[in-house]
């Protein structure tokens, strides 16, 4: 090879992204990588996960208003949450395993107990949490033939328990999924783990609440407008701070796919926290935010999937970072 | 077995000892010094061999020779090419300053000379990237099912009649070695070579090396000679050699596998300070616990009160 040529491949070959170069010079400085070559693997879940992050929200939410609405004698909300509660725990279930690359391998999850693995903890929390909102659930819809028999009287029985077993491990249900993406180098869930519980449980708690107040009617919904509301205000405010607070990485919440779905997010939970204020005794009102808030709910969960894959994509959110703290003589 | 916090973050003096085992041989890995690299990629062809890795398809990538990529699946030890301006060597022969290269044929056969004076002020960088099998692996602290375990020799291994493919792994790298096989779905990664190790033979990659570039044994003698090696590069003028993995002060208390290289970890593709996920498991988990008491106190909340029924 001549030298000339030599000279050619090398400028050629400087070892820098182009694209991010030019784009970021300023806020991010210059890095390096190899051909611009992504440094981690993209996570391999797809649309699955993300849609369980919302199912498994949703049943935990609606697991808290059923036992609660138990309580304070509001059948017609109870029936309609035990119900999601359950709907949103079997969703759960199918999408959970049919993620796996090997489906029919999905009960290797349960021949070890790990503390260090949040999905396997995730799997201990779903595997107590199911029966209480399974029995709950089946007592609701049980006809009214076979309430009379033993096994019928014994399930009638057993509801008000199991539902509130269920809803005592609820909080760990809607909040768990937050570790278990942060617990991951993905550099967008990681660097977001001091704050996306709190996204996780808001938005599990909008979610529930516009469900509630879809389903139930308006003179019982009341526990539900509330939990929505208060769920969607958490959310709104915690969503922002993966926007702003996480240095480089927020970029990848800020740009793309994510901002486009995490931007209508917003959009939804805002607009349906704002109309099931106004809403008064509505029931129209009522259920068209309540679907609102259902759908922001879900498109957070996608939105904040999508910013963790688009951070394995492009080597800066590894290398700026890293780099950065290896110049300024930091401990990891 | 106990459980302390050095299990899962910072140095870990006997990590098969900390798994679980009570009579153990030494922890055994790699060395991968690539000042001596000649990207002849031996070592890819013999681990594909070895551990009969499928194919993973014919490209052309456009990387200098490098057509591999990236470790994957099906790819357990991946060469990296590199092309550079050379850095300026105070030994370097001076260089007429005008002179211009037209790469016009010469009289001299090529390759007659081999010592200074065919140096370029362009180099090639060469490097066998490999698993690490870190002191605290990403990948074995996430697997939800025990497919990964610690061996004995302190090495990552996946079990593949356990794995249930949840891919958990492949995002709890901070390498971004393991990979899910398309066609299998399974994960799979360099075992540095179990089924050998337990016949005192050496991994596939370090035999089929001609150069001892893979340099294969018991880690702390490893250390050593890296260290060694660093110290004789630098009193040749080869300032920039460093060593890669080596430190059980990094973020993953030390590689099983590490390297001396020749410019910045990222130009190989290999992050400058990786940790491992677990280091924060504790505080993840606390802040998880305060959101969802903050959930249960809601969802208690909503039901007291006057409702506007």
């Amino acid at each position: 090879m001549s030298r000339s040529l030599g000279r050619m491949s090398a400028d050629a070959a400087q070892q820098r992204t182009a694209p991010a170069a030019a784009s970021d010079a300023a806020s991010d400085g210059d890095f390096r990588s190899y051909y611009g070559r992504r440094v981690l693997k993209e996570p391999v879940w797809e649309w699955l996960v993300p849609a369980y992050l919302f199912t498994g929200g949703l049943s935990a939410a609606c697991a808290e208003l059923a036992a609660g609405a138990d309580l304070t004698r509001r059948p017609r909300l109870r029936k309609a949450t035990r119900l999601g509660a359950l709907g949103g725990l079997g969703a759960s279930t199918y999408l959970l395993i049919a993620d796996l690359g090997r489906p029919e391998r999905f009960h290797h999850m349960l021949r070890v107990a790990k503390p260090s693995s949040p999905m396997s903890v995730g799997t201990w929390l779903l595997v107590a949490y199911g029966p209480g909102v399974g029995a709950a659930a089946v007592a609701e819809v049980l006809p009214s033939r076979l309430r009379r028999t033993w096994l019928g009287k014994l399930l009638g029985a057993l509801a008000r328990p199991a539902g509130l077993a269920s809803a005592a491990l609820a909080p760990g249900v809607a909040s768990y999924t937050a570790v278990l993406l942060s617990h991951t180098a993905v550099p967008a869930w990681n660097e977001a783990r001091d704050r996306l519980p709190f996204v996780f449980a808001g938005s599990a708690a909008a979610a529930g609440g516009g469900f509630g107040m879809v389903c139930a009617p308006v003179d019982e919904a009341e526990p539900a407008r509330r939990l929505a509301a208060v769920g969607a205000v958490t959310e709104l405010v915690t969503s922002r701070q993966l926007d702003e607070r996480l240095g480089i990485v927020s970029e990848a919440y800020r740009t793309g796919k994510a901002h486009r779905l995490r931007q209508w997010s917003e959009y939804l939970t805002a607009g349906g926290a704002l109309a099931s204020l106004l809403a008064g005794r509505s029931r129209t009102a009522g259920v068209v935010s309540g679907l609102a808030l259902l759908a922001g709910s879900a498109l957070q969960r996608f939105g904040i999937f999508e910013a963790g894959v688009e951070s394995t994509r492009d080597p800066k959110y590894v290398v700026v970072p890293q780099r950065r703290r290896v110049d300024r003589g930091e401990q990891a | 077995m106990t459980v302390s916090r050095e299990s899962f973050y910072g140095p870990l003096d006997d990590v098969s000892g900390d798994a679980g085992y009570t009579e153990h041989p030494e922890r055994v890995g790699f060395f991968t010094d690539t000042s001596v690299c000649i990207g002849c990629k031996a070592c890819e062809v013999a681990c594909k061999e070895w551990n009969l890795l499928p194919d993973d398809g014919f490209d052309l990538l456009g990387m200098s020779f490098d057509n591999t990529g990236e470790l994957s699946a099906n790819s357990w030890r991946h060469v990296a090419f590199i092309e550079q301006p050379a850095p300026p060597r105070e030994s370097a022969p001076a260089r007429e300053a005008d002179a211009v290269d037209l790469g016009l044929p010469s009289f001299d056969l090529p390759g007659a000379g081999t010592g200074e004076e065919t140096r370029t002020d362009f180099r090639w960088l060469m490097s066998s990237d490999v698993c690490k099998h870190c002191t605290h692996a990403g990948c074995l602290d996430v697997c939800p099912t025990g497919a990964l375990f610690r061996t004995e020799f302190g090495t990552v291994v996946v079990q593949d009649d356990i794995c249930n493919g949840c891919g958990y792994c492949v995002s709890g790298c901070p390498y971004g070695v393991i990979d899910r096989r398309e066609d299998d779905g399974r994960a799979w990664k360099c075992t540095m070579c179990y089924d050998r190790l337990g016949d005192g033979l050496e991994p596939a990659c370090a035999k089929a090396c001609p150069t001892d570039s893979i340099q294969f044994g018991p880690l702390d003698e490893l250390r050593e000679r890296a260290r060694e090696r660093v110290a004789t590069l630098h009193d040749r003028g080869i300032t920039e050699a460093r060593l890669y993995g080596e430190d059980p002060n990094d973020g993953v208390g030390g590689d099983g596998a590490f390297f001396l290289l020749l410019d910045e970890p990222e130009v190989y593709g290999l992050p400058p300070d990786p940790v491992v996920p677990t280091r924060d498991a504790g505080s993840m988990w606390a802040r998880a616990g305060v959101a969802a008491a903050a959930f249960a106190a809601t969802a208690v909340s909503v039901f007291f009160g006057r409702s506007r029924r």
